[in-house]
Formats: structure tokens, sequence, C-alpha cells
């Protein structure tokens, strides 16, 4: 049986973060990865961080294969055919030190991959781990589906996604639930790059975002999305899985109900559609994030629900988390203690670090939507009709048309109501 | 565009053996809410009339994992394929 110091399972960007910090503090590492090949496996949306990723990878951005520097952020409530906007654009974005890029995680993870081999450590795909390996209390080492397939380490680090099966079953993840999942579907539609520079009122290169909510998501608890690539618009939605099982919506029907909006219509127009993908996103918050660590093992990323969804931020939190549990395995195992509480260390820079501190932040955002669904109903659609109000010229005096809107926005939401939810939203948000 | 146009776009590495199961499909018989059938987001599960049970198009799995949670009655045993079969993203 071969031994190593760490094992890492998974070969997303947790995984392969924590697999090159490890290996980079001289730790003999292996990651495993049940796919051909680290990224066959791997959606998300699309959007990576640059501050998180020139952590692990300093000056990615000079080779990796990125798709575009996002240099404005838009957000649309829609409300039937009418939609409220508002965003952000700074140019200053397209240049370093960077805020974002849209990515594609086939060929992303794939580069990171490549980037962890060069830095020492050994990737064994098409390799499914079945179970960890324990003596006593302490895990040492994991079961492959391969015949002889047992692998010794001295710290075994799980970054195995959203579905936490080896996780749980170390109690170290809570079973997931359809109040703390969301399904998000997503396809990938191509366009010239100079339609979607035109559409998205972009220089050559540049990229965009586009959160959707509202209608986007029929009023449940999620988000749509438009992401820009070089060619080729990632479009997608999520919803909670509670109230679209509830609410009887198929996730292809949600999907096709947002391209059917003219708000989104006219930007995908004549595109054509390469793939069609399916994700879990990890949404239970702070309240759901796990023990993350035992004798010898430590959970990250979506495994250890690492995910800020109201900033639509998981790439970020994954590597971050995969980094500092690969320091505080070798920092462990040059010590020689990787008991229990040597691996505490790990919780504790997670709680140091923004990670824990945004999820706690937000820690009562998940049961404020869930109390509150008129949030993701009423609003958007009061908001819509204010504007329409305010904005149409039918020789009302704007006196009394402000008069009106105050009117429109008490009956559809009483004075108290509308204190209420201020108040809960201040509480859940800032 | 109709899903079933969407499904041929998915590049799968299909193995012999499937890797789900409904675990008991008399729960199925009497419970007519039938989740699986809608929340699939490749459809892969169907309810078969004439056979009175779920029947399990596996090939076309992209191992989200939605089925094992949404099922109420967790009717659905669902595991990732064995390593190197199922799904292989183009784009991810």
């Amino acid at each position: 049986m071969e031994n190593f110091d760490v094992i890492v399972v998974g070969g997303g960007p947790a995984g392969l973060s924590a697999a090159i910090s490890a290996v980079r503090a001289g730790m003999k590492t292996v990651v495993i990865e049940r796919g051909d090949y680290p990224g066959t496996k791997n959606v998300m949306g699309g959007i990576l961080y640059t501050n998180a990723t020139n952590m692990i990878v300093p000056e990615f951005w000079k080779e990796a294969p990125l798709e575009r520097p996002i240099i404005e952020q838009r957000f649309a409530m829609l409300s039937g055919d009418q939609a409220f906007m508002a965003g952000f654009r700074d140019p200053a974005w397209e240049a370093e030190p960077y805020n974002a890029h849209s990515v594609l995680r086939v060929p992303f993870d794939r580069w990171l991959a490549q980037q962890t081999e060069k830095a020492g450590a050994m990737i064994i795909t098409e390799t499914l781990v079945e179970d960890l390996l324990y003596k006593d209390d302490q895990v040492i080492g994991v079961r492959t589906g391969r015949a002889q397939g047992d692998l010794e380490a001295k710290v075994v680090i799980l970054a195995e996604g959203v579905n936490n099966f080896l996780a749980v079953k170390a109690k170290l993840a809570n079973p997931l639930k359809t109040e703390t999942v969301a399904v998000t579907v997503k396809e990938i539609i191509a366009l010239p790059k100079e339609t979607i520079e035109d559409r998205f009122c972009l220089e050559k290169g540049q990229g965009a975002t586009i959160e959707l909510y509202g209608d986007a998501t029929a009023g449940m608890m999620g988000v749509g999305f438009i992401y820009t690539n070089r060619e080729s618009i990632s479009l997608g939605v999520g919803a909670l899985l509670e109230p679209l099982i509830r609410q009887h919506w198929t996730p292809n029907d949600l999907i096709e109900n947002l391209k059917s909006k003219p708000y989104v219509k006219r930007l995908l127009q004549g595109g054509e559609t390469k793939e069609y993908l399916a994700h879990l996103i990890p949404e239970g918050g702070y309240n759901y994030v796990p023990k993350l660590y035992r004798q010898g093992v430590m959970v990250v990323g979506d495994t250890a629900m690492l995910l800020n969804s109201l900033h639509r931020e998981g790439s970020n939190l994954a590597m971050i988390s995969g980094k500092i549990a690969g320091e505080v395995a070798a920092e462990s195992i040059q010590k020689g203690d990787t008991s229990e509480k040597a691996m505490a260390v790990y919780d504790t820079r997670l709680r140091d670090s923004f990670v824990l501190k945004d999820l706690y932040h937000y820690r009562h955002m998940g049961k404020f939507f869930e109390n509150n669904p008129h949030i993701l109903t009423v609003y958007p659609q009061v908001l819509s009709q204010a504007a329409r109000m305010y904005l149409t010229a039918d020789g009302t005096p704007k006196k009394q048309r402000q008069k009106e809107i105050m009117k429109m926005v008490f009956e559809n939401r009483s004075k108290i109501g509308l204190i209420r939810d201020i108040k809960n939203a201040w509480r859940a948000l800032l | 565009m109709k899903l079933t146009d969407k499904l041929f776009l998915i590049r799968f590495n299909t193995d012999k053996i499937s890797h789900i199961k409904i675990i008991d499909p008399q729960v199925c018989l009497q419970n007519e809410d039938r989740t699986c059938t809608r929340i699939c987001p490749t459809h892969v599960y169907h309810w078969d009339e004439e056979e009175k049970r779920i029947s399990v198009g596996y090939e076309g799995c992209v191992e989200c994992g939605t089925c094992r949670i949404g099922c109420p009655h967790g009717n659905i045993d669902w595991h990732y394929p064995r390593g190197g079969f199922g799904v292989y993203w183009k784009n991810g």
C-alpha cells in the first residue's frame, strides 16, 4: 500500500488548492479525482475571483484559460415582462489587479490541476473514493473503487463537492435537505464575440454579469444569471429545492421561463445552445456549516457548505478553505501531531478569514427569505409598478403621481409590514 | 428548445451498471407525487404506467444529486458512477 502525507479527495478548486498548499510545504500529496481529469465533472455559474485565485497561483491571469475580466455587474428585478435594473461598471477591472473573471470549469480546472502536478503533487484520475480508513478514531487513509485501492495518509482532506457522501459518513457534514440546496441548470449559448460585445456594451475582451431576481426564478428563493464568456454566454437559473418541489417546477421549465423574458431573450437571440448542465449549490449558510475537522481529516469547499449565495461567491471560499487546510495539514504533519486538537487550527484560521466571517455575517439570511417569501414576489412587482408610474408622462402632475405611488405601495404592503420588512432585511443583510 | 434536444448535447461514458436504484418500488406505487419525475434536470425518471413503476434512465444522469435529496420518501439510492464513467462535461 502506498503511503502519502496528504490525500485530497476531489479535484475541484478547493481540493486542488489544498493540494498545492500542502505540496509546497513539502508534503507528499495526492489528489484523487473520479473524472478522467479534474474538470470533467465540475460545474459552476462561472465567476472566478482574482484575489483568492492569486493566493493559490500568483499571477494566474497570465496563463490560465479565463474567459473575460468582469467590468460590469448588473442586477435586474423581473416582474412579468418588466425589469427594474441597477448596476455598476468600472473599466479599471479590465486590468490588473482585476476583480473577477468569467471561466468555464472544464478548461480552468484542468489548468489548475496541471499547476498542482507541476508543484509536485500526484493526481490519480478515474478513481472514486468509497470510504475513509480508520485506526481507532484516527483517519488513516481512503478506500477507492480500484482493486487493492487502499491508500494511506497522515491527513485526508475532503473536497468531494456538494454531494458530501464521505463527509456525512464521517460526521463532518450534515445530510443535505431540500431547504439547504438549490438546483441550478445552465446553458452554454454560443454567440460571436463581436455580438456579445455589442449587446453588453463592452470593449473588446471585456466581460459583464447580470444577476436576475423576482420572476427570473418565478419568485422562488434563487437567482438567474447571465455571464459573458469569450464566445458564449453562460445563462442559468437556480432555486431552492423546497419551493421548486412544492410549486411543481421542473428545472428545465425554469430556465426556459427565464429565456422567454423580453429582457433576456434579446441578449441571447441567434445563439446556439452548446451544452445543458445541472448542479447543486449548498445554500445552508453558517448554521449548516458542519464541524470542519477530526483526527487526521478536514472538510473544505462545497462539502463544508462554504458558499456565500448573496454575493454569488463560492470558488473563492473553496480555494481559501483548501489553502488553509493544506497548510494546517503540513504544519501538523511536520510537528508529528495530527490529533483533533492539531486539526482545530484549521477551524480557527477559517474563522479569522473572510470565509466564515462572511457566512456568519449573513447567518440570518436563509431564515429571513424562508419566513418572508413575499420579499421575492411582492417587492419586484411594487418596484416595477412604482418605476412605471414615476416614468410615465401622461399629464399627471408629479406631486399627485408621487402620492399615487405611495398609495400603491401601501396597498400592496401595509406601513407596519413595510417597516417590519426593512427591520428584518437590515438584520439579515447588514 | 426541447429538453430532449438539449440532452443530445451532453457527452457520457456510460457504464454497463446502473448507479441508481429505487429502494422500494411499492413506495412509488402508493405515492402519486413522484417528485423525481419532475425535479431531475435531465428527466432520468419517468412513471411507466404499463409496468406501474418508475423507469430509471441512469445513462442520462448528469450526477447533480437532486433526486436523492428531493425524493420525499428517501427512496432513491443514488451514488456516483464508478470512476471514469458518467457525464463528461465539455465546458463545465
